[in-house]
C-alpha cells in the first residue's frame, strides 16, 4: 500500500491547532487588557513591549489579536455546527425517504440558494439586528442548503446499495439504517464540507464586521480591527497587517484541511 | 413436507413499464434447492424483491414459512458496507434482534468458521477481502439468524471460475447440515444443473416451464427451454 503523506491535512491541522492553543490562551491570559486605552501609547510600532504594536487608542494589538482569533473561533464553529446540524439531518430525510418532503424541503432550499449568500446573511441581519448572536444565526442559515444537498445525494447513492437491502432484511429498524449504517459513509463528504464551511464563516464574520454589522465594539474582532486601521495604514501598517494575518491563516488552513480530508477520501 | 414458500398468482407492474411479474404460482418445500433461469430482464429480481417485500405486489399473495427469508446478493462489493469490519456487520442482525453480547461474540465466531474463514477476518474491512470471501460472509450474515430458506440471487456470477464451485461446495453443504431451502437465480444453467433439484424457467414475467432439472434438462418440452439448452451445448 502506497503511504504517500498527506501535508495539506498535517500543515492545516498544525496551523489551527497553533491558533487553538492561541485562543486559548487569549481566554486565561493576556499581556495587556485588549480593551484598555492608552493615550500615552498611541500607535506605537512593534516592540518587545507591544509585540504587534498598540492601534490608535494605545491598545495593545497582540493582546486584541489573541481575542479577535477568539471572536472569530466562537463564531466560526457555531455557525458550522448549527448550519451543518440543521443541513445534515435535513439531507438524510430527504435522501432516504425522498417523496414529497423531499420535494418541499429541497424546494425551499433552491430558494435559499438563488440569493448570493453574503446578500441573504444581510438581510437577515438588517431583519435581526446587528451583534454577534445574529451574525451566528444569519450565517447557519446561509450555511444549511450546502449541507442539506451534499448530505442528500451521499443519502440517494446509498439508499438503494445492497447492504441497506441486506440490513433490512437484518431487520434493522430505518432510524438505526440511516445514522448507523449509512451516515459513516458520508461522513469524509461531511467534514471536508465543515472546513469548507469554517473557511467561509472566518470570512464572511470578516467582512460583516468589517461592514460594521457584525461583532459590535468595543468587543475586539479581526474583522473589525481591520476596518478599523484602514485610515492609518500608511502611518503604522501593523493596526492591519496583524489582523489581517490571522484571518489569512485562519481561512488557509481551513481550506489546507478540507483538501486534505477529501484527499483522504479518495484513497 | 412443509413449504418454506408458496407463491400464488403473483402479479408486479412497473409505472410505466407495465406488467412485469404475470400469474407467478410455484412453491419451496423445506430442504429444496429450486433454480429460477431466464435472460436478463425476464423478471427474475422483480420476483426476488416481491418475496422479500421491496416492492409492492398487486395481485396473489405470498405465504412465507415460520423464519423470514434472507438474501444473498450478486454483487459481493456493494453487499457489505464498506465503513464496518466484518465483525461488526455480522453481529448486527443478533444485535437487533438483542441477543446478549457474550452469547453474540460466540455465534459470530463460530458462523464465520462455519462459512470457512477465520476469527482474524472479522477485524477486516469489505475492501480488504476477495470476491470470494466477501460472498462467504454474505452467506454468513444470511445464516446467522437461523434462516431457513435464502435467496441467492446469481450469487456466484460476479467471481472466477474456481472461486465460483467453491461457493457453491460451501452452499451445498451448509444446505445439507441445515435442512436450508434455496431458490437460486442464476442465468447459467450449468451452474443450476449443479445446484437445483427442481428448476422453473422464466421469460418475459411468466413461468413457461417447470420440473425435475433432470427430466428438464434431457426432455424440455417449451420452445424456450430448448434455445436456452441448445446454447449451452455449443
Amino acid at each position: 500500500m502506497k503511504n504517500r503523506k498527506n501535508y495539506s491535512l498535517i500543515i492545516g491541522i498544525t496551523i489551527v491547532s497553533i491558533l487553538f492553543l492561541l485562543f486559548l490562551m487569549g481566554i486565561f491570559y493576556t499581556p495587556y487588557d485588549p480593551d484598555a486605552m492608552n493615550g500615552s501609547e498611541k500607535m506605537l510600532a512593534p516592540s518587545i513591549q507591544h509585540l504587534f504594536g498598540t492601534d490608535q487608542f494605545g491598545r495593545d494589538i497582540f493582546s486584541r489579536v489573541l481575542k479577535g482569533i477568539g471572536t472569530t473561533f466562537l463564531i466560526a464553529i457555531s455557525t458550522v455546527c448549527l448550519g451543518a446540524g440543521i443541513g445534515v439531518l435535513i439531507g438524510v430525510l430527504t435522501g432516504y425517504f425522498g417523496g414529497w418532503l423531499d420535494e418541499v424541503l429541497m424546494r425551499v432550499n433552491d430558494a435559499i440558494v438563488a440569493f448570493p449568500s453574503i446578500l441573504l446573511a444581510l438581510i437577515f441581519i438588517s431583519v435581526l439586528g446587528a451583534g454577534k448572536n445574529n451574525v451566528v444565526l444569519a450565517l447557519a442559515i446561509v450555511f444549511i442548503p450546502s449541507f442539506a444537498r451534499m448530505t442528500r445525494s451521499e443519502f440517494l447513492a446509498n439508499r438503494d446499495m445492497d447492504y441497506v437491502k441486506s440490513a433490512k432484511l437484518m431487520g434493522v429498524s430505518s432510524l438505526r439504517i440511516m445514522l448507523v449504517h449509512i451516515l459513516p459513509n458520508a461522513i469524509p463528504t461531511i467534514l471536508s464540507m465543515m472546513a469548507i464551511g469554517f473557511n467561509n464563516a472566518i470570512l464572511a464574520e470578516a467582512g460583516m464586521s468589517y461592514l460594521g454589522i457584525g461583532v459590535q465594539p468595543p468587543e475586539a474582532s479581526l474583522g473589525r480591527m481591520l476596518s478599523e486601521s484602514q485610515i492609518y495604514l500608511s502611518r503604522a501598517p501593523w493596526i492591519a497587517i496583524f489582523p489581517g494575518l490571522a484571518i489569512v491563516l485562519l481561512a488557509l488552513s481551513f481550506s489546507l484541511i478540507s483538501e486534505g480530508l477529501s484527499k483522504k477520501g479518495e484513497r | 413436507m412443509k413449504s418454506v414458500l408458496e407463491v400464488k398468482n403473483l402479479g408486479v407492474s412497473y409505472k410505466g413499464r407495465g406488467r412485469v411479474l404475470k400469474n407467478i404460482t410455484f412453491s419451496i418445500k423445506k430442504g429444496e434447492i429450486l433454480g429460477l433461469v431466464g435472460e436478463s430482464g425476464c423478471g427474475k429480481s422483480t420476483l426476488s424483491k416481491a418475496i422479500l417485500s421491496f416492492i409492492p405486489i398487486e395481485e396473489g399473495e405470498i405465504i412465507h414459512g415460520t423464519k423470514r427469508p434472507q438474501m444473498v446478493f450478486q454483487d459481493p462489493f456493494s453487499s457489505l458496507n464498506p465503513s464496518k469490519t466484518i465483525g461488526w456487520i455480522l453481529e448486527e442482525p443478533l444485535r437487533v434482534s438483542k441477543v446478549p453480547k457474550e452469547e453474540r461474540k460466540r455465534r459470530v465466531v463460530e458462523m464465520i468458521e462455519k462459512v470457512g474463514l477465520g476469527k482474524e477476518h472479522l477485524k477486516r474491512y469489505p475492501k480488504e477481502l476477495s470476491g470470494g470471501q466477501r460472498q462467504r460472509v454474505s452467506i454468513a450474515i444470511s445464516l446467522i439468524q437461523g434462516a431457513e430458506f435464502i435467496i441467492a440471487d446469481e450469487p456466484v456470477s460476479a467471481l472466477d471460475v474456481t472461486v465460483q464451485k467453491q461457493i457453491m461446495e460451501l452452499m451445498l453443504t451448509l444446505q445439507e447440515e441445515n435442512q436450508l431451502s434455496y431458490l437460486f437465480i442464476s442465468h447459467d444453467l450449468n451452474v443450476i444443473y449443479q445446484m437445483c433439484d427442481r428448476v422453473i424457467v422464466m421469460k418475459d414475467g411468466e413461468i413457461v416451464e417447470e420440473g425435475e432439472v433432470e427430466e428438464l434438462f434431457a426432455n424440455p418440452k417449451h420452445d424456450y427451454t430448448k434455445v436456452l439448452l441448445d446454447s449451452i451445448m455449443e
